[in-house]
């Protein structure tokens, strides 16, 4: 039976990493993302599971060992934020390049300097390239979910998956959070039987050097693997709506049917969003919400869907590329470019460094991008 | 071809004929590191699991699809050798297998410099794995730069000459000591008795291990490849690479040979990289070498001639001389050239009054440091 529990977004992590049995986890401290460690190591003293959890010496290690262990064929955990996920930066292409099935909880920290503990999606959108998948979390339930449902995904396709959650808003408050039996998820996540791995019996080496004729082949079939994780990631869905009656979808939408106006977001602005959303509908304005959850792969083709014949895309980011623009907003623009159901897109960023997003800002973002639009890349949310 | 003789007795240090380590590898003629390989996985066996970060090493081992070594190699980030190989510990582990090795081999500058604090922390840990430093003494995969391993007044193509670097060699050993782990050692190929008898050692112990090994580089050192079993016998004698040992955290300290000495000027002038140096110089290394030896050999035990309980059948006595030598080899004077019988006396030199060898003849003795002589040169 699925038990009820108060579960911080952290916790419903390590809830989830315990369910999943991780074998090897490397494990380092760094605000907000500790309590996933603290959590998991106080499941792991109780007996919930039965790791190995290596306390190594900075987060650039955590990566290098469960990349060690992963390629024994353990499956394997990890956690951070980041200064923290920006060290691991070189071993993440490693866990990508290698296809090693690594899932690593990020809650969204701003980097420094200056010092900031709270929230903004710069540091794993600064991890956009290094080839990993990325799911971008709403709920504690959401979360808890969506770690199963990467390690399944990481280990059908071998590419490594990043759980992205907020830091606080998320990461620390707790909501009532159904935690599924072992039997449940033992239909959802098979025992990992690694296709290769370090093997005595049959010894070869594990990224030696790549001449040219060898190494674009190996990207591409990374790339291949990426573009044939959205359907995983979909059977996964489905087939965890049919255990649980739960589904996250790859976008999902929110009065979105009729809507002549899309407003676009991830995280947790999208539940903020919805109260603004109920708000301006009773006033008679056709929005809905658009929430983009998988980032890495792209869902090039659930996107152009959704915006189709719409009025106005309102795109919302928790980030900047300095020097251009919110990073959504950019790769959204890139699905539509040259295509001819694609609305007309208005681009804010704001609530970076942890500022809130309120109800009152998103309105406002509404109300500025029906009146008259000056045609320019985004404007700040303040 | 000598073959190799039936020794009496079992000597503890019997080297494996099985070749793990392949030819057809990628290193420079000569090269320390391909030598050590060799001789290690003799050691280490097929259970072995390989892990390499950016290094010669990693090169040598050959381009995908080709590898080398015969067991299992894992390459890895150039800083990251001791916390991969500790994950590699642990997913072995989860799947129930605890006694395949799992070895790190890493050069100087993924030890002393880049991968130093992922290296510290694993031995702080205990990590049940052997780690070891091929020390060339630079980054010689990127061209011969300096590395905190390079010693002082060397050359490098970052610290051109005159004067060389500036600083002298970071003292690894101590630090890694001071971590009070189950087994240290120093060891050359050059002393190849003494390098497997260590890798012996090494291979049975569990928890944290290191090997520094000096390992010569041709290019790096300006030797002839011919020279490089020399560099190490002259390494070790004259007292600038002391072969030791340190087991149970600290509670036993030993240096494991100690030949007679030569002045330091020997192991300086056959070597390219010190060519620059002035008289004055060479005095200030031969001080600092005297003045660490004299601290090593105030905290540690040096070599005692065999025990005669040990040994009731053939105590020997002192080192025979040239004339003693000729007569011991006598036997075998059609087969050794000039360089072997050198390289063979210096082995013998260092097997002579070795307890594991007491049970031994002289002859069986004699044999055993031709074959030890012939794999450390033939490779
Ligand atoms: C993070 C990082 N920095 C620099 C390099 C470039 N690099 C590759 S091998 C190497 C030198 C290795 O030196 P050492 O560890 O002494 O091994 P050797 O080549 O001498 O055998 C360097 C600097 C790298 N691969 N990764
Ligand atoms: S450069 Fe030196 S260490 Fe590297 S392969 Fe050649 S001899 Fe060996
Ligand atoms: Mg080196």
């Amino acid at each position: 039976m699925p038990r009820r529990e108060l579960l911080t977004g952290n916790e419903a992590v390590a809830q989830a990493v315990a369910l999943a049995n991780a074998q090897v986890i490397g494990i380092y401290p760094i605000t907000p993302q500790t309590t996933i460690i603290e959590k998991i190591c106080d499941l792991a003293a109780k007996g919930a599971f039965h790791p190995r959890i290596i306390h190594v010496e900075s987060e650039h290690s955590a990566m290098a060992a469960v990349i060690g262990a992963a390629f024994t064929g353990a499956r394997t955990f990890t956690a951070t934020s980041s200064q923290g996920l920006a060290l691991m930066h070189e071993l993440l292409h490693w866990a990508g390049g290698g296809r090693l099935p690594i899932v690593l909880a990020n809650v969204n920290r701003a980097m420094a300097p200056g010092w900031s503990i709270w929230t903004d999606q710069n540091d794993s959108l600064s991890q956009r390239d290094t080839g990993w998948m990325q799911f971008y979390c709403e709920s504690a339930q959401e979360v808890l979910d969506t770690t199963l449902l990467a390690f399944r995904v990481s280990e059908r396709v071998m590419v490594p998956s990043m759980v992205v959650l907020d830091a606080f808003v998320l990461s620390h408050t707790s909501e009532p959070t159904e935690v599924p039996d072992a039997d449940t998820v033992a239909q959802f996540l098979p025992k990992y039987e690694a296709p290769y791995r370090l093997d005595v019996e049959k010894p070869c080496s594990f990224g030696a050097l790549l001449r040219p004729p060898f190494y674009q082949e190996v990207r591409a079939k990374l790339q291949e693997a990426m573009e044939g994780a959205l359907k995983e990631i979909d059977e996964a869905d489905q087939l965890w709506r049919k255990l649980t009656g739960r589904g996250w979808g790859i976008v999902s939408g929110y009065r979105h049917e009729d809507a002549d106006i899309l407003f676009v977001t991830s995280a947790t602005t999208a539940s903020t969003a919805r109260v603004v959303i109920d708000r301006l509908r009773v006033e008679g304005i056709k929005i809905g919400g658009l929430k983009v959850r998988v980032f890495r792969p792209f869902p090039f083709e659930e996107l152009r869907r959704a915006l189709a014949g719409r009025r106005l895309a309102i795109i919302f980011d928790r980030n900047l590329s300095y020097g251009h623009h919110g990073i959504f907003a950019q790769e959204i623009k890139s699905a539509l470019y040259g295509w001819r159901g694609a609305p007309p897109v208005s681009c804010y960023v704001g609530g970076l460094g942890g500022r809130d997003v309120t109800p009152e800002s998103i309105e406002g973002m509404v109300r500025r991008s029906l009146g008259e639009r000056n045609g320019e890349l985004f404007s700040w949310v303040r | 071809m000598y073959t190799k003789p039936r020794l009496q007795g079992r000597p503890i240090w019997h080297v494996p004929d099985e070749e793990i380590y392949s030819k057809g590898h990628l290193a420079c003629p000569g090269c320390g590191v391909a030598i050590s390989a060799r001789l290690a996985l003799k050691i280490l066996g097929r259970k072995t699991i390989l892990v390499v970060p950016a290094c010669c090493f990693a090169v040598i081992d050959g381009p995908f699809p080709h590898s080398a070594a015969g067991v299992p190699l894992l390459h890895c980030a150039f800083e990251t050798a001791a916390a991969t190989a500790s994950g590699v510990r642990a997913g072995l582990a989860s799947r129930g297998d605890t006694d395949t090795r799992v070895v790190a081999w890493a050069g100087d500058g993924g030890t002393y410099d880049i991968g130093f604090q992922a290296l510290s922390a694993a031995a702080e840990r205990n990590e049940d794995i052997l780690y070891v430093c091929y020390d060339n003494e630079a980054y010689m995969n990127t061209g011969i730069q300096r590395s905190g391993a390079t010693p002082f007044s060397a050359w490098t193509t970052t610290t051109p000459a005159y004067p060389g670097k500036l600083e002298h060699k970071k003292d690894l050993g101590a630090i890694m000591i001071a971590h009070r782990i189950p087994y240290f050692a120093t060891a050359c190929v050059s002393y190849v008795d003494d390098f497997l008898g260590k890798f012996r050692k090494a291979r049975e112990i569990r928890g944290f291990r290191f090997i520094h090994l000096l390992s010569s580089c041709s290019p790096g050192w300006k030797i002839s490849e011919a020279d490089s079993i020399e560099s190490g016998f002259l390494a070790v004698r004259s007292r600038v690479f002391p072969l030791m040992e340190v087991e149970d955290g600290g509670s036993t300290r030993r240096i494991t040979v100690n030949p007679a000495p030569v002045p330091v000027r020997r192991y300086l002038e056959r070597q390219g990289r010190f060519k620059h140096l002035k008289d004055g110089d060479i005095d200030a290394i031969q001080q600092h070498v005297d003045r660490r030896w004299a601290e090593l050999a105030s905290r540690f035990d040096l070599p005692k001639p065999a025990p005669s309980h040990a040994a009731p059948a053939a105590a020997r006595g002192a080192f025979p001389g040239a004339d003693g030598l000729a007569r011991l080899l006598q036997a075998h004077a059609a087969t050794l050239s000039e360089r072997e019988r050198e390289f063979i006396r210096e082995l013998l030199s260092s097997m002579w009054n070795n307890p594991a060898y007491a049970s031994q003849s002289d002859q069986d003795l004699v044999g055993l440091a031709i074959t030890l002589s012939q794999l450390a040169g033939s490779f």
